[in-house]
């Protein structure tokens, strides 16, 4: 089976390439790229005027599965996550039960097999039902598959715990990602503490909730020699505080998601539970300090965070209404609209948070179109206009702030191991 | 004129022309609510539900009074013998009520927001009547008809509002209310009892009761909640007392025939010493009555507005 890719613009940080390429694959393989490639028999995909990138990397989201598949399953998920140009996702262990343990990473991998349309790669627990008490048992979770190991959803709040989960998992090379946020000054807050949590008489939560924990988390990072990854930073202090942790030599890394580069907290406007997500949406000078740190390096990774919600979740008081949003089908257009087009970030600055570092931090083998790898590519319309409509969503949960925005960035191709599971924008 | 709204939800929300036009109607309510026989037909056909979450005496009682006084049908659900109890959602309940006629629905709930997702899946009118640390829209427009009735207007008055404000939707309320009619608002407390960048509201904020008293036209205690001492936002209700309590020398800070205002219920005391309280300054037991003719106002406001819109 071959697959020629014509007259695409590449962009590939990898191999340096940016530049109109032909890319040919031959069953599933990326085995050829350069100028005026002809086959005779197989399939040709025309992509002139268009943007050929390494299909995206997603670090970070939620695919409800097992435990809530009403909000998501690793079926829709990955149709989803095709449908916004990812190729590869890590999902995160708050599932019920709890990916803590072989048998639930086996299932994800299985079911994802079975099911999944991109590739998926399940996170381990750092504890035990992600309790915070005690370490899960992390070398059978990275045997079994898994990529890193994380209690997103909460944070752990033992510092002992998280250095020993440091110490523990350098041993197995499986990447720390922590989400960081101190119970005790969040104190059950349901939006950023500030002038909108002050209008509209709703309990704040401080930015300095979570940059105590990033603080520490670099600390203890500094201490043991073992790399962290900061979950979803939202705040000044945090990307500063990393900054001046990356240039003292602290092996730190970290993501951000779209809405905190494009919302600030004025969203929750209204009690709008859409915009209610933890990290909270911050202030327009955290949204600012983000796209900083996203331009000089500080920020390595721009995550979905992709959380689906029932809408029987979010319908509710704002003070009961889950947290998050979904991602997948907004994150790239987001990063094109509000980083790429105002001149923050150039496209290969792109690829290499949305597929690079990504991979790099998972330690898999994605993110580029080198000759040899599997062809996850993706293939959009950097120019293409269109308006937001979440009942068009592949994902089950149509939880997003973002309905009605005219965003630039249409994905017309994801391919996975050479097959194309969007074609022309139509999930197949 | 009419109100724009179908719903009462807060004062952040309304306009001056708005507020002025309800307290100009609470007026004439209260001159049927001070005559001999309290009936007066504006609401005759119209159905009236109390539906609170959290305990109250006045308000609901208020409430209650200012319908029958006006020949509602009124009913009120106690939500601790109610479906509510069964883990019913505030939605469903809503509709339920809504699908059995009622005009006007009257919500106090813990939660800030409570009143505008029921308003927003109701065909009823929704009066918020105190949600979480929000708004309490009906006690802040009774304490400026307090006001207006005493001083003539607020326009160019110096209004001090003492006490835990970041847990207050009454501050909140009146904050949006009293600024909108041309008042300054001048507010102190413990600073931990202060929300962030209130200052932002077009309030001045100190941390120091006597600066916010100085040249006062009117004084407003809040009450201190004896949980939020627990919680650990301030030491102790004595400690309270010492710096923000409002005694007779404190107040001589104020202008001489500053009106000494408290949306009750008092912590005799605390707050207040008993012979402020007391004291002919004080129209704390105004306040309660003309609280019965704002909420007769907004009745009849909210009912005879022509609904020609419908919802869903």
């Amino acid at each position: 089976m071959r697959v020629l890719i014509k007259g695409g613009h590449v962009v590939d940080t990898k191999t340096n390439t940016n530049e109109v390429k032909d890319i040919l694959i031959e069953d599933g393989i990326i085995t050829e790229t350069g100028k005026d490639i002809e086959i005779s028999n197989g399939d040709i995909i025309y992509a002139e005027g268009k943007l050929v990138l390494p299909g995206l990397v997603d670090a970070h989201c939620h695919l409800r599965d097992p435990g809530f598949e009403y909000k998501e399953d690793i079926e829709t998920g990955t149709m989803s996550a095709a449908m916004g140009g990812f190729t590869s996702i890590a999902c995160m262990p708050n599932t019920d039960p709890v990916c803590d343990n072989e048998t639930i990473v086996k299932y994800i991998i299985n079911k994802a097999k079975q099911e999944g349309v991109v590739n998926v790669y399940p996170i381990g627990a750092i504890s035990k039902g992600q309790k915070g008490e005690e370490l899960s048992e992390i070398g059978e979770l990275k045997f079994a598959g898994a990529v890193a190991i994380s209690d997103d959803g909460r944070p752990v709040k033992s510092s002992a715990l998280m250095k020993r989960a440091l110490e523990y998992s350098a041993m197995f090379d499986i990447a720390v990602i922590s989400h960081c946020e101190d119970l005790d000054i969040a104190d059950g807050g349901v939006m950023n503490e500030g002038y909108w949590s002050t209008v509209m008489g709703l309990k704040g939560i401080p930015s300095a909730a979570e940059e105590i924990m990033v603080a520490r988390d670099i600390i203890l990072s500094e201490y043991t020699k073992v790399p962290i990854h900061i979950a979803h930073v939202s705040t000044e202090l945090s990307v500063d505080l990393i900054r001046n942790a990356k240039k003292r030599g602290v092996k730190v890394t970290c993501e951000t998601c779209p809405h905190y580069f494009v919302l600030t907290d004025e969203a929750c406007k209204d009690f709008n539970t859409l915009a209610k997500v933890n990290p909270p949406l911050r202030t327009r000078r955290d949204v600012e300090a983000v796209i900083e740190g996203l331009k000089d390096g500080t920020i390595d990774i721009i995550a979905t965070d992709h959380a689906p919600h029932h809408n029987d979740e979010k319908n509710v008081e704002f003070n009961l209404a889950a947290n998050g949003m979904v991602g997948f089908e907004t994150a790239l257009p987001l990063a094109i609209t509000y980083l790429v087009k105002p001149g923050h970030l150039t496209i290969g600055q792109l690829v290499e948070k949305m597929c690079v570092n990504p991979s790099k931090l998972l330690g898999i083998n994605k993110g580029t179109l080198e000759i040899g790898r599997s062809a996850d590519i993706t293939i959009i319309d950097i120019n293409e206009e269109f308006v937001v409509d979440v009942s068009n969503f592949k994902s089950k949960s149509k939880n997003s702030p973002f309905n009605g925005f005219k965003l630039n960035g249409s994905v017309y191709y994801t391919l996975v191991g050479g097959n194309a599971v969007v074609r022309e924008k139509v999930l197949l | 004129m009419t109100l724009k709204s179908k719903d009462l939800l807060g004062l952040k929300d309304l306009t001056a022309e708005e507020i002025q036009y309800i307290l100009n109607t609470a007026k004439t309510m209260k001159v049927i609510l001070l005559s001999k026989n309290k009936k007066a037909p504006h609401l005759q056909g119209k159905s009236i539900i109390t539906l609170f979450y959290e305990n109250s005496t006045r308000t609901r009682l208020s409430f209650e009074l200012a319908s029958k006084y006006l020949s509602a049908s009124a009913a009120n659900i106690s939500v601790a013998s109610s479906s509510v109890a069964k883990g019913e959602t505030l939605i469903d309940t809503g509709k339920t009520i809504d699908m059995m006629g009622a005009d006007v629905i009257i919500i106090r709930h813990s939660m800030s927001g409570a009143p505008h997702l029921l308003a927003k899946n109701v065909n009823a009118s929704v009066i918020n009547a105190g949600d979480g640390m929000n708004e309490h829209p009906t006690q802040a427009l009774l304490d400026m008809f307090t006001i207006i009735e005493k001083k003539g207007s607020l326009k160019g008055l110096k209004v001090a509002i003492i006490g835990d404000i970041y847990h207050s939707r009454v501050a909140r309320s009146n904050i949006w209310g009293m600024t909108k009619l041309g008042a300054e608002v001048s507010v102190a407390g413990p600073s931990t009892l202060i929300p962030p960048e209130l200052d932002k509201t077009g309030v001045k904020v100190f941390t120091t009761v006597q600066e916010a008293l100085i040249d006062a036209d009117v004084v407003m205690g809040l009450r201190i909640q004896k949980e939020r001492q627990k919680s650990g936002l301030f030491p102790s209700l004595r400690e309270y007392s010492r710096f923000f309590g409002l005694d007779e020398k404190r107040l001589k800070l104020a202008k001489e025939d500053a009106l000494i205002l408290h949306p009750g219920p008092v912590n005799r005391g605390v707050e207040l010493p008993s012979s402020v309280i007391d004291s002919d300054r004080s129209f704390i037991n105004e306040q309660v009555t003309n609280g019965v003719a704002v909420r007769m106002a907004l009745l009849y406001l909210l009912t005879r507005r022509d609904s020609g819109e419908s919802i869903n």
